[in-house]
């Protein structure tokens, strides 16, 4: 068994801003006068409508079906009456078929309960379609369907589960507030996914930022239960998939491959813990935990916000700086600055994060590479980023693909993170691989 | 909420903030006890030499920018750095207009020709130099004592002859440390190559004073200290072997080690993040390429000084490296080639 001491190679070690929040105990947040619901909340097909205009829906009520194997439903977050079926605008820009619904003001909200997944009784596969039913996707930001992350393809095995309490990206306290407080719903979740994924073991892994809630969960341990807590040295980005296998099992995920290929599955710790709130009572989700925190916010803290809350609603709420001037949906790292704040809190947004003029990083000048080597110094997966950053510019997007293994890239930031010149590598590096995916299908 | 205008950038929306400008400002004041120690030890001579080998790059980097229609680069200090490494290189006496001209060799056909800062496959600096070696073989190798009693007082006349003339050389002495070992088998004294008490360019007799500016980059975490770590260690061993052999026919390692150009180059030249290699494996074997050509150069070549060369050279073959080693990718087996 590997200590926790090891880690992975390279990565980085941006400033973690993490202690204005991650005292904070979650809090409710109150329900915005006005709830705009995309139906695309995850990757895959959105999902498909099941109720219509002027219909009054009650809190947990399925609105819309999942729509396919890579779809999950979506639950009324409120009870209230369906004002709108029409565009609402998402933070890619684009606009997609949505739901506003009006909360009705004096509702006592009462969560509706669906068929419970009974632990004992059910089966792997009865899990998953709980699981399904309930609509959750990966709460760490990517949103996809987690049903689908966890069924195990023939052939494969999974031997170990490991639950991701990394969050290594700076300001986000969201995972540690959740292991603080609902340890009871994370032990139960990890029982509905051991028996799911048939894994013999659970490892929690949690970043050394987060030692509190390292000893508290270690303190609950269940007894009779393969689960161990293990520590890992902070670093970006330790709480990718590849990166925590690494440094909790000393394995490598095959290039272009899944955790799957060596017999591991990963949960985010948030997600785990709504598998375990939600599928005794075979409800769905409605509300997540999110951070919201950066120099321009005066109410900083962790709230639980109903899906669907719009933005400029929770800005309003928490109270934000004239200046703001930069707002972005998760971490700074990889999150993703919002143009328009009548979007709202999807069920991937992890945090939100603000920044006022002052604290913009005005566009710097751009050098050419001189070869310094952070970047290469820096890529966990051990790319040539100053490489694949010139072959970009010449647009040899085959040979980066081919040659220098661009589409192992997960976009963790690294590289743009560290280089002197400024030239904005992952920013390269996402664009091509847009090009060679849309290159492939052509 | 006031209408807001939103600043849109993709992430990550942080960096180090370190920058070029940073890196090669520091290398810059690295190098400061160097060329103060050189003026110091020879008089404004050096001081002349130094000052116009920087003005003449500064020059040249501006004017080509402005012919070529693009942004001046002379802001971002590497034009200083090659200017301080080239007068660095140079005899003390050398005179100033072929200074002058080895600067703008160094820019223009170092640095500008091949697209400017990062683009470069050698180092300028010495590129500039080389070009001066091949054009005037004589006056590169005319040398002066160090501290002679009357540096601060009279420039001597070789500094300022007048442009295209042989200048009259009278009055010099000093052979270098190299060139005495070379041509009558006189070896110096290891601690006074060290504190730079001998005749050499102007900036690299000074070891200690060398080293000391390395040792603050390595500090910054601005260099590479793989690279001249692998030259010295090379050097020393490779000459060790050779000493261990023969202890009359070759010189001692520490006379290698702190003679002629060597920690000038190993410590500030090789390192030149543009034409070195970018993986530690990769800056081994350069560093190790480059410490046996300076040895092999020195002991068996024509002339008394190797470190020019086996630096050229080295980075010559340094993007075949980065082709050959590079790190094995996460999640392969296999390295690609």
């Amino acid at each position: 068994m590997r200590t926790a001491k090891q880690t992975f190679k390279h990565g980085i070690h941006p400033p973690e801003n993490k202690e204005e929040t991650n005292g904070l105990p979650i809090r409710q947040f109150s329900f915005a006068p006005l709830i705009i619901l995309p139906l695309a909340q995850h990757i895959g097909a959105p999902s498909k409508l099941v109720i219509r205009e002027g219909q009054e829906v009650v809190r947990g009520q399925i609105l819309a079906e999942s729509d396919g194997y890579l779809s999950v439903p979506l639950h009324a977050p409120v009870s209230g009456l369906v004002k709108r079926i029409s565009n609402v605008p998402t933070i890619s820009g684009k606009m997609t078929t949505g739901i506003y619904l009006e909360p009705f003001p004096s509702s006592t909200q009462e969560i509706l309960d669906g068929e419970p997944i009974n632990l004992d009784a059910a089966s792997p596969d009865d899990i998953l379609m709980g699981i399904q039913q309930a609509g959750i996707v990966g709460l760490g930001g990517a949103a996809f369907p987690t049903h689908a992350k966890l069924k195990i393809p023939d052939g494969k095995h999974c031997d170990t589960l490991i639950i991701n309490g990394i969050e290594c990206e700076p300001y986000l306290t969201t995972d540690h507030r959740v292991m603080l407080e609902q340890s009871d719903d994370i032990f139960l979740g990890i029982k509905y996914l051991m028996k799911a994924t048939g894994a013999k073991r659970t490892i929690i892994g949690i970043e050394a930022n987060k030692q509190d809630a390292a000893d508290l969960l270690r303190e609950r341990l269940p007894k009779n239960e393969a689960i161990s807590v293990e520590v890992v040295p902070v670093k970006y980005p330790q709480g990718a998939e590849k990166m925590l296998i690494t440094s909790l099992l000393g394995k490598e995920v095959p290039s272009r491959g899944l955790p799957i290929d060596v017999s591991v599955v990963v949960v985010n710790v948030a997600t785990t813990a709504e598998i375990g709130r939600l599928l005794p009572h075979g409800r769905g989700i409605q509300e997540r935990v999110i951070t919201i925190t950066g120099p321009g916010v005066k109410k900083k803290g962790n709230y639980l916000i109903p899906i669907g809350t719009p933005l400029r609603y929770v800005l309003e709420q928490v109270g934000v700086d004239e200046s703001v001037s930069e707002v972005y949906m998760g971490g700074p790292m990889m999150g993703v600055a919002v143009a328009n704040l009548d979007i709202s809190i999807v069920k991937g947004t992890s945090g939100i994060v603000v920044f006022n003029k002052e604290q913009i990083e005005q566009a710097p000048q751009v050098y050419p590479c001189i070869k310094c080597g952070a970047c290469v110094d820096a890529c966990p997966l051990s790319l040539n980023p100053s490489k694949l950053g010139i072959l970009a510019k010449f647009e040899f997007y085959e040979k980066m693909a081919e040659e220098y293994h661009l589409m192992d890239c997960f976009e963790c930031g690294s590289c743009s993170y560290v280089c002197p010149s400024h030239i904005p590598l992952v920013q390269y590096f996402r664009l091509s691989k847009s090009i060679i995916r849309k290159r492939k299908v052509a | 909420m006031k209408k807001q205008t939103l600043h849109i950038s993709t992430s990550p929306h942080l960096t180090q903030g370190t920058s070029v400008e940073v890196i090669m400002r520091n290398v810059v004041i690295a190098l400061m006890p160097a060329a103060l120690f050189s003026i110091y030890a020879f008089g404004w001579n050096a001081a002349l030499v130094l000052i116009t080998a920087v003005v003449s790059c500064l020059i040249t980097e501006h004017v080509l920018c402005r012919l070529a229609n693009k942004r001046s680069t002379v802001s971002d200090w590497s034009a200083i750095i090659t200017g301080l490494l080239l007068g660095l290189t140079l005899p003390p006496i050398f005179p100033l207009w072929m200074t002058f001209l080895g600067g703008v060799f160094a820019i223009g056909m170092g640095k500008f020709l091949f697209g400017g800062l990062g683009y470069n496959v050698f180092n300028p600096a010495l590129v500039g130099r080389a070009v001066l070696q091949g054009a005037f073989p004589v006056a590169i190798t005319t040398w002066f004592a160090s501290f002679s009693a009357d540096r601060f007082t009279t420039l001597h006349s070789a500094v300022l002859a007048v442009p295209f003339m042989e200048p009259v050389i009278d009055g010099t002495s000093g052979a270098t440390p190299l060139s005495a070992f070379k041509f009558d088998g006189i070896t110096t004294e290891a601690s006074d190559l060290a504190l730079g008490l001998v005749s050499g360019s102007t900036g690299e007799t000074s070891s200690v004073f060398i080293l000391l500016g390395g040792l603050y980059l390595v500090w910054r975490n601005l260099m590479n200290w793989r690279i001249p770590v692998a030259i010295l260690a090379t050097v020393f061993v490779f000459s060790g072997i050779l000493y261990w052999f023969d202890p009359v026919e070759y010189p001692s390692p520490l006379f290698m080690l702190f003679s002629g150009g060597l920690m000038l180059g190993a410590v500030f030249m090789a390192t030149d993040m543009v034409a070195s290699p970018i993986t530690s494996w990769g800056v081994m074997i350069y560093g190790i390429i480059i410490g046996a050509l300076v040895v092999i150069i020195r002991l068996w070549g024509g002339l008394p000084e190797g470190v020019m060369y086996a630096i050229l050279l080295a980075n010559a073959i340094s993007p075949h490296i980065d082709r050959l080693v590079r790190y094995r990718v996460y999640g392969t087996s296999l390295k690609t080639s």
